[in-house]
């Protein structure tokens, strides 16, 4: 019994003490991702750029490698607006963009588009970025997450924020609902759910208050489409007024969708 | 940000897995090709007797259907709740599951290994010993099936989604891990039972072949099993953007994380099952009456500490093939890990490991009492404890830790100006390699003590020894020193890669050298159970460490998942999907290892009892006067 009761209280006293030191540390919590209603309404420009802010070290876990340890270019550092100007004009650069806001965006989107001589990942001679698509799980921000992070970026160097305000209201989904719903929803059915064919003439609809979108691509590229569609005030067509809406909260899997059905819909007029 | 997960990625992952895991790969080859036979089977016996369709069209309707059925998405809703944390339940029975099944399947690993030697050398005590070690396991096997199966009911009962959609995955391979299951018991038993029968000649090959056939289905079990961990982590023949089940049976299974944990756990539960049976063998010396018992249970606890901390060297080689197999699968989930809020864990797994190198080498040190010629080599002591000490404080400093605004003014930046550099990993892996090279010189040490050696080219022989010490040590500090600190980030993971390989080279360059210098050998005298009883207390800080550590790092590999059931296709919704505190994770292991040891004790006991013969009631009446007169 004695040495029982040594082996035993030996025992749970060393267990004890392993747990004690989890007690001397930090507490923090990985909050699960909830769901933030957007009243865009009353949104200012100083509130986008600080979402733009929480989602750069929340959401979407930027500064998890952007920052002091070298894992990436640690953008909190440097004025992203020059350096985004300067890879824009490297003889290297094989994107598209022409501005700090595309570059912005293009690499949010496209990250091996131009990878920072020393940031590819190991064996790809930089070529291939180990950054994620930004808009894919498990990451999977929306169009109007991304805008507000290119509006804190642009904002926090003092450089003026190029991104429009978002003027409707929306839902800034979840990561998890963003990823989980990417349940095979064809284009007809994302042109039903943000409502296209209520003004445009479309799939079995001939409404007339928007251009038909039959033909969209006989009068316009897919990078005008996805403008239009991205920021519809960008251009107007002839005869009709600014009653579009723009829609934050489709994601670029979305939209890219949406082009492509039109562009391919058209051809087979 | 993470690397995000392209095929290719994906691919060069399962390259790399390297021919290390061919074996459990192999295992469970024959596995799936029973798996997929029975799925065939199924199916020909089902659907085909109405529809007539054949094989071919079966597979394509199963893909078809299988890309038209997305991975569930419920609601917070969705879930059974019982009033209870769910992730608090299975968390519990889950590690109780694992804590039995890690022990039941390691030790007849070496307990088939010592099988060999007694078989062997011809000594009895072998032969003995593994038999014991048996005992043990196989009193802890009905437990695990116990925990087994409570937890698949409560996973059944509390995910239900998330089950279904395994089970959609895995299909009929979880019958053959069933059926798998009844020819590890089988097999058990008879290898148990039928040790003394077949003890010697020819049938005592028949009992190696059953302990052999026993660790390989035993093995077979862990890997099918650790399929299941690790498609949850980085799911595999899915499509990745609805989550749909598109690949087969194999596809899903041979995920890049599936290799590094299957090599990870072999080696791990060796090290823990060496741990336990050593509590037994030092609570069975210290409740020893008679001199051969205690010299008996020493000799079986030094053996046991053997083991476990033979199997502990390599192990952070194989912690480091998973965590650049999960970094290469995705950057996010590694760094979640190591640099994130999860990091903070790596602080106490510090003190867990130090505290297992501390126990493991204290207890060689005072074991070297049992020979005379121990005192040639007591004066490196010193030094090894010096360096161990140094190693710990090193691991356990933090990079930096929460303080106000004020002292981080003070304190001139976010890191301390000394200590800072402590905090990062070059330090901390220099501090573990030197850590692990002195502990397998304490191995050394040890083994010489009981020789002279006799072979003329000692002298050379010695200082081959050493050299081959020196080199390493300066290789591994320089490499975390010049690649840690004065290149870029992209270097500092290949310095551990030159560290690892001079550590290796340390220990099988001691095992040929020392094999080859102890030929011919003077062997002295060792009194076994002539040790001091404190030196029993290591035994139990081994195995209480192991499992303390067990449970911290199941909790980080599962963790890094955050609020996904399966990473990116099927996200956890439940109230329970966010990290929790320092404090609770520390609650919860605390908890489940004092489980595991009360559990442990009643394993103990029962075995003991099993040895237990009472005396006939007249004897035991005339033996206890006689004690009363004596």
């Amino acid at each position: 019994m004695n040495v029982l009761a040594k082996t035993l209280g030996f025992s749970v006293a060393l267990v004890v003490a392993f747990g004690a030191v989890a007690y001397v540390l930090p507490q923090m919590e990985g909050p699960a991702p909830e769901q933030h209603v957007v009243n865009l309404d009353e949104l200012t420009m100083e509130s986008f750029v600080a979402m733009g802010e929480d989602l750069y070290s929340g959401k979407g876990t930027c500064s998890l490698c952007h920052n002091a340890l070298g894992r990436a270019p640690d953008m909190l550092e440097f004025n992203v607006t020059e350096i985004s100007l300067q890879r824009i004009a490297d003889p290297n650069y094989e994107g598209s963009a022409g501005n700090t806001e595309e570059y912005l965006r293009e690499s949010m989107l496209q990250p091996s588009a131009y990878v920072v001589a020393g940031f590819g990942t190991k064996g790809s001679n930089d070529t291939e970025s180990p950054m994620p698509v930004v808009d894919k799980a498990p990451l999977g921000l929306s169009i109007l997450e991304i805008d507000a992070i290119i509006a804190f970026l642009q904002d926090k160097d003092g450089e003026p924020v190029s991104v429009p305000l978002p003027v409707a209201t929306a839902t800034v989904a979840p990561v998890a609902e963003v990823t989980a719903s990417a349940a095979p929803q064809g284009p007809e059915e994302l042109i039903v759910k943000f409502g296209c064919a209520a003004c445009h003439a479309v799939l079995d609809s001939q409404a007339a208050l928007g251009p038909d979108l039959n033909d969209i691509a006989t009068r316009l590229s897919a990078a005008e489409i996805r403008e239009s569609i991205a920021n519809p005030a960008a251009v107007i067509g002839d005869g009709f007024i600014v009653i579009m809406p723009e829609f934050p909260a489709m994601t670029v899997g979305e939209l890219e969708m949406i082009v492509a059905f039109l562009t391919v819909a058209d051809e087979t007029l | 940000m993470m690397a995000f997960i392209t095929p290719r990625r994906i691919r060069r992952a399962r390259q790399s897995a390297g021919f290390l895991a061919t074996v459990p790969t192999l295992i469970a080859f024959v596995v799936l090709a029973c798996g997929g036979l029975a799925t065939q089977v199924s199916a020909a016996e089902g659907d085909d007797a109405v529809t007539g369709v054949s094989a071919d069209e079966h597979d394509v309707a199963r893909t078809t259907a299988a890309s038209l059925s997305p991975a569930p998405t419920p609601q917070r809703e969705d879930y059974p709740s019982i009033g209870v944390s769910s992730r608090g339940i299975v968390w519990v029975i889950a590690q109780m599951h694992l804590f039995f099944g890690a022990l039941v399947l390691a030790v007849p690993i070496f307990v088939l290994v010592i099988e060999i030697i007694g078989f062997r050398t011809g000594d009895d005590r072998y032969d003995d010993m593994a038999h014991e070690f048996m005992k043990v396991s196989l009193t802890a096997y009905a437990i695990t099936a116990l925990f087994g199966g409570t937890l698949a009911l409560a996973l059944f009962l509390l995910y239900p989604h998330l089950m279904s959609y395994l089970m959609t995955a895995f299909g009929s391979q979880v019958l053959v891990y069933a059926g798998l299951f009844f020819l590890e018991s089988m097999l058990l038993y008879i290898y148990y039972y039928g040790w003394n029968a077949l003890r010697y000649g020819n049938r005592k090959w028949l009992h190696l072949t059953l302990g052999l056939l026993l660790n390989g289905v035993g093995t077979t079990l862990l890997v099918v099993a650790n399929s299941w961990t690790t498609f949850m982590m980085a799911p595999s023949g899915v499509d990745p953007e609805t989550g749909a089940i598109v690949g087969n049976i194999w596809e899903v299974m041979k995920g890049p994380l599936w290799n590094p944990l299957n090599l990870h756990r072999v080696i791990a539960n060796v090290a823990f099952g060496g741990a336990i049976v050593g509590a037994y063998a030092a609570f069975k010396f210290l409740s020893a009456k008679t001199p051969e018992e205690k010299a008996h249970y020493d000799w079986m606890g030094y053996s046991s500490n053997f083991i476990s901390i033979l199997a502990f060297l390599p192990l952070p080689f194989a912690g480091y093939w998973l965590m650049a197999e999960i970094y290469a699968y995705s950057q996010q989930m590694g760094i979640l890990a190591m640099g994130g809020i999860l990091a903070w864990l790596f602080v106490i797994q510090a003190v867990l490991i130090c505290t297992i190198l501390l126990a493991g080498n204290y207890y060689l040190w005072t074991g070297m009492a049992r020979s005379e010629g121990a005192d040639r080599y007591r004066w490196a002591i010193k030094y090894i404890a010096t360096v161990l000490i140094l190693g710990f404080l090193v691991w356990v400093t933090p990079h930096n830790v929460i303080y106000t605004t004020a002292e981080a003014v003070k304190l001139g930046g976010g890191n301390h100006p000394v200590l800072g550099p402590l905090g990062i990993m070059p330090a901390k892996n220099i501090a573990v390699f030197l850590m692990l090279i002195c502990t397998f010189l304490s191995f050394q040490l040890y083994r010489r003590a009981d020789k002279v050696i006799t072979v003329s080219w000692q002298y050379w022989g010695n200082a081959l020894m050493a050299s081959i010490y020196i080199f390493a040590i300066v290789n591994i500090i320089f490499a975390g020193v010049y690649y840690g600190y004065f290149t870029n980030t992209v270097y500092k993971v290949g310095s551990s890669v030159i560290q690892v390989m001079s550590t290796v080279v340390v220990i099988v360059a001691g095992v040929v050298i020392d094999s080859l210098m102890f030929r011919g050998a003077k062997t002295l005298h060792v009194s076994w159970g002539r040790v001091a009883e404190r030196s029993q207390y290591a035994l139990f800080a081994l195995p209480i460490a192991f499992t303390w550590l067990m449970a911290l790092m199941g909790y980080v590999r599962s963790s890094v998942r955050t609020h996904w059931h399966v990473y990116t296709v099927m996200p956890d919704k439940s109230a329970d999907n966010f990290i929790p505190t320092l404090q609770t994770v520390g609650n919860m292991v605390t908890l489940v290892t004092l489980l595991f040891l009360a559990f442990l004790l009643f394993i103990f006991w029962i075995a003991n009892l099993s040895g237990t013969r009472q005396l006939p009631v007249a004897e035991d009446a005339r033996s206890q006067h006689a004690g009363a007169v004596t």
